[in-house]
């Protein structure tokens, strides 16, 4: 029997894909000819989940649209990275306006396409979760209440990256960030703050909202898939481990992503018209602490001073999440909370 | 066709025979009628074609006219004052990007404290925001301006602004001819759009420009709009051979030609202006007004032109720089600086305080006599701006209080005028 | 120029009778300008609005300091200091209500003006007549007219037909119709008793 050497793209995780799996199952990002909607040559910095991000959503959205989609991008990270004039590193059509407008930005195109009766362009708009969850938020609730026809995505890394990590609404109790430093009685960002960014989209009643990772591809590809299949307003938020700003490894940011999901930290859910309808359960649990540890945006919670009454709190959060969404299988032992 | 109808409602009908595509709606006073009007027409299919969109707020109404724009459909809003303010960050973005949106603004002051009123503070905030501004004299104007409004946008790929003032002409029912669909059909083609974002042709729109290129932008930018000064006169002069009135252009003046005295001023007051100019001629003055159609781009040649003969010039303006003198009149002096022509500004109708004519024509009267400053205030209230300045100087952590001003101007809902 | 000014309450229509004024005079072939006193309209405060009608075009958009009529929609605005400001000693008074002049002990610039200038009529009780509604704004216009001459009874008419639809359109025109008729019979009457000549 001849012998070919077989090459596999395997790095260490499930993010690529495996190019011996069934075309069918396999990830738009494991097929050679894939839009790379979002090329090389970016200026992203080592490890950077939302470009990892961007590109997965983006070339999924346009496999689901055969190409035809215009993307709407609020300021941040990832539209300063990829345009500096007088490169881009977008190969789909893309504008960049505002930093709170993307989502009636988006809108305004999608109602451009609808007056001339073209139905096959797709819109999607994109934002970090400044641009979402804080100064975003009214153009984004205008966009929901009036179901106008977008796909808006949220790249959640918790904080303002690109003006050097600040906190925003969407930044985890007890993290450091430059404008919630590690020092003081309540070391880091307040607790019994915040906003839920995904569950205030359900509460618009939208026709699709879904939670991901950049740690599951065929997940995150799957959900941008069933939402290109709608029409009306649809929210997707994914979280995106950002190196920099997390004080975390570069090449830990996939299995950062997926320890979110693991703890039950990030819940993984998809909702339509107001009602939770699928949850991803959590396989393998994991305590908080193997998350946070490694990441020195919670370093002060090791040390000089260990808190583990702060630990604790966090880890509480992560407990209601998994009772609330029910992320874990139930067994004999575990109660109704 | 030739109607008695209130200034918004004509807006409104002339806008829908120009074609929009996307229309944004936000409420505020005194836009109101304008956008309730569209409304009305697109839901009764008048307008076809048209996306109506009620949208959460004026940020959010530039912002989807910025994504229609850039997607290829002709965009329409209108605003005031607050609005303007609160869509700001945008209206800049819409004149950087080059995109073509027309929007009312009818002029209204801007708080605080909250006024309703009109003057021309919205405007001037935003002198300098990259749009085209054109400033109606009457509603006749203003419907003449709004079509004219579209085609210079699209042309130039430049926004424009028309300043209406508002009540005064937006809620003013008075006589309007409103061109035929088939006359603005002529004057206005379909938009085609010089960028334009298309899956089968992929732009990045909105890069970053740093500094070694964000000069050249910037000055390209403003030789675009200067552009649109040889422009106008000739768009208005293709929209008057239309239409069959002539009505548009940079300047208008009125008997300027042998005056020594010329007033110059924008918007509705120029009216009142008009009458005052006749009875001072009436009594031997040579007094003449220049009303100007177009203050950004600022059309200082022809304005020059039309101030030839003048030995003073009176500004008449609705806005003011706090703590430096006037807007426009800091524009028309430069235009006349290396002449011998004294300027002397006159700030009027400030938060919709009436200007009259007698108080007009006893402030000419002044300006011709040598007794103006060179920056004066209308109608101030002097006895009561006095009390108020000696109740702080006797107390200098008291600043200047809203509330006594009013007590002592007694300004009630039941005084007339 | 003709200027007059209206006085009423917010919702009793006073905005619409001078746009009203300014169309019927429109359709008489005359300039004319129609603006309120532009503020926060609430149900119940005094609103006034103003209409100026010329043979040439109308430039100004001063505010009217010397009518030469008011129209006066609610007696109850009569004690307001003020309501009579400039207006012109040959001018018109139109006021709304069934009782009489000397009743509401008006002084002042009222009594210098024509006797034949004045005219008092119920244009409530008509409205709701052929209304059934209690709107004067119309109504007045036709004492207005009548009394004045100003604009002609069939462009009113043209006017609220244009204006108008339904019940108000036609009860209006009616309601107009008979406040000119009234008081151009009433105008008659008193210039005849008023008169020296014997007919």
């Amino acid at each position: 029997m001849a012998q070919k050497t077989v090459k596999f793209y395997q790095v260490g995780s499930f993010a690529v894909g495996n190019r011996l799996l069934d075309p069918e199952v396999r990830t738009v990002q494991s097929e050679r000819t894939r839009p790379n909607a979002l090329t090389s040559g970016h200026r992203a910095c080592q490890g950077c989940g939302e470009a990892l991000g961007a590109r997965y959503v983006l070339d999924s959205a346009m496999d689901a649209a055969d190409g035809q989609v215009i993307v709407v991008n609020a300021t941040g990270c990832l539209e300063v990275f990829t345009t500096p004039y007088p490169e881009t590193s977008w190969q789909v059509a893309w504008m960049h306006s505002l930093f709170g407008n993307a989502a009636a930005v988006a809108t305004g195109v999608a109602a451009a396409l609808k007056v001339r009766g073209d139905t096959k362009t797709r819109v999607v708009a994109q934002a970090g979760d400044g641009g979402a969850v804080d100064i975003g938020f009214g153009c984004l609730s205008g966009m929901f209440e009036r179901n106008d026809d977008v796909l808006f995505v949220c790249y959640d890394n918790g904080g303002y990256m690109n003006t050097g990590v600040q906190r925003s609404g969407a930044t985890p109790p007890a993290a450091r960030t430059a404008t919630t430093e590690a020092v003081g009685p309540e070391p880091g960002n307040a607790f019994g703050q915040g906003k839920n960014l995904p569950l205030l989209a359900v509460a618009h009643g939208i026709p699709y909202v879904a939670t991901a990772t950049v740690a599951d591809l065929h997940d995150l590809e799957s959900k941008v898939h069933r939402a290109m299949g709608i029409r009306g307003a649809r929210y997707l938020h994914v979280l995106v481990p950002c190196p920099l700003g997390w004080g975390s490894a570069s090449g830990d940011t996939i299995k950062l992503a997926r320890l979110a999901h693991q703890t039950g930290l990030f819940p993984l859910f998809e909702a339509a018209y107001g009602e939770v309808i699928e949850t991803t359960t959590i396989r393998r649990l994991a305590p908080v602490e193997e998350y946070l540890q490694l990441q020195r945006r919670f370093g002060h919670l090791f040390s000089p001073q260990p808190r583990p009454d702060v630990i604790a709190r966090i880890q509480a959060i992560a407990d209601n999440n998994i009772a609330e969404f029910e992320l874990v299988e139930a067994t004999s032992s575990k109660e109704e909370s | 066709m030739l109607r008695e109808i209130e200034g918004s409602r004509a807006i409104a009908e002339t806008v829908a025979f120009c074609r929009p595509a996307v229309v944004c709606a936000y409420p505020i006073s005194p836009q109101t009628h304008i956008i309730e009007g569209v409304g009305e027409l697109v839901k009764m299919g008048r307008l076809k074609e048209c996306e109506f969109i009620n949208v959460e707020s004026e940020f959010a109404a530039m912002s989807v006219s910025i994504g229609a724009s850039a997607a290829g459909a002709r965009a329409y809003t209108a605003t005031a004052s607050q609005g303007l303010l609160f869509m700001t960050e945008a209206v800049y973005n819409a004149s950087g990007l080059g995109l073509p949106i027309v929007m009312t603004v009818a002029n209204r002051a801007i708080g605080a404290p909250i006024n309703i009123w009109n003057d021309h503070s919205d405007a001037m905030a935003l002198r300098d925001s990259g749009w085209i501004q054109l400033f109606a004299e009457t509603n006749q104007h203003a419907v003449d301006l709004h079509v004219q409004a579209f085609r210079l946008a699209e042309e130039l790929s430049v926004p424009v602004m028309v300043c209406m003032d508002g009540f005064i002409l937006t809620h003013a029912v008075e006589r309007v001819e409103i061109p035929s669909q088939e006359q603005v059909d002529r004057y206005l083609p379909p938009f085609r759009p010089h960028q334009i974002l298309d899956p089968a042709a992929p732009i990045s729109i909105g890069a970053m420009v740093g500094p070694e290129a964000f000069t050249e932008v910037r000055y390209l930018e403003h030789t675009r709009q200067l552009e649109a000064l040889a422009r106008i006169p000739e768009l208005a002069a293709e929209y008057g051979k239309i239409v069959g009135r002539a009505r548009g252009g940079l300047v208008s003046p009125y008997r300027c030609e042998d005056a020594e005295t010329i007033v110059v001023s924008l918007g509705s007051v120029v009216g009142t202006i008009k009458d005052v100019v006749d009875a001072m001629r009436d009594d031997g003055e040579r007094i003449g007004v220049v009303s100007l159609t177009t203050f950004r781009p600022f059309p200082e040649l022809t304005l020059r032109e039309a101030l030839a003969s003048a030995k003073r010039v009176v500004v008449v303006e609705k806005a003011f720089a706090m703590g430096a003198r006037g807007v426009l009149g800091a524009d028309v002096d430069a235009a006349v600086s290396d002449r011998k022509t004294t300027t002397t500004t006159i700030v009027a109708g400030l938060g919709g305080r009436p200007i009259t004519e007698a108080s007009l024509r006893r402030a000419f009267g002044e300006a011709i006599r040598g007794e103006l400053d060179d920056f004066n205030f209308l109608d101030l209230d002097h006895r009561v701006v006095d009390r108020e300045l000696e109740r702080t100087a006797a107390d200098p952590t008291i600043p200047p209080s809203v509330q006594h001003v009013l007590r002592d101007v007694r300004a009630s809902a039941t005084r007339v005028v | 120029m003709f200027q007059v000014r209206f006085h009423g309450r917010g919702g009793q229509g006073v905005v619409t009778a001078a746009e009203l004024l300014a169309i019927a005079a429109f359709y008489d072939g005359e300039h004319a300008q129609a603006f309120p006193s532009f503020g926060s309209e609430r149900t119940g405060a005094p609103v006034v609005s103003f209409c100026r009608i010329s043979t040439r075009e109308i430039r100004t958009r001063a505010p009217i300091d010397e009518p030469d009529a008011l129209i006066v929609q609610d007696p109850t605005l009569l004690v307001q200091p003020g309501l009579f400001a400039g207006l012109k000693s040959d001018g018109y008074l139109i006021i709304n209500t069934t009782k009489p002049l000397e009743s509401f002990q008006l002084g002042g610039v009222v009594t210098e003006l024509p006797r034949s200038h004045i005219l008092l009529f119920g244009a409530t009780e008509i409205a709701v007549k052929h209304l059934g509604r209690p709107l004067p704004n119309a109504v007045l216009l036709g004492g207005f007219a009548a009394l004045t001459e100003v604009v002609s009874l069939p462009a009113l008419v043209t006017a609220i037909e244009e204006r108008f639809s339904g019940v108000a359109r036609a009860g209006n025109v009616a309601a107009v119709s008979e406040a000119y008729h009234q008081t151009s019979e009433t105008s008659v009457v008193s210039s005849q008793e008023g008169s020296n000549s014997a007919s």
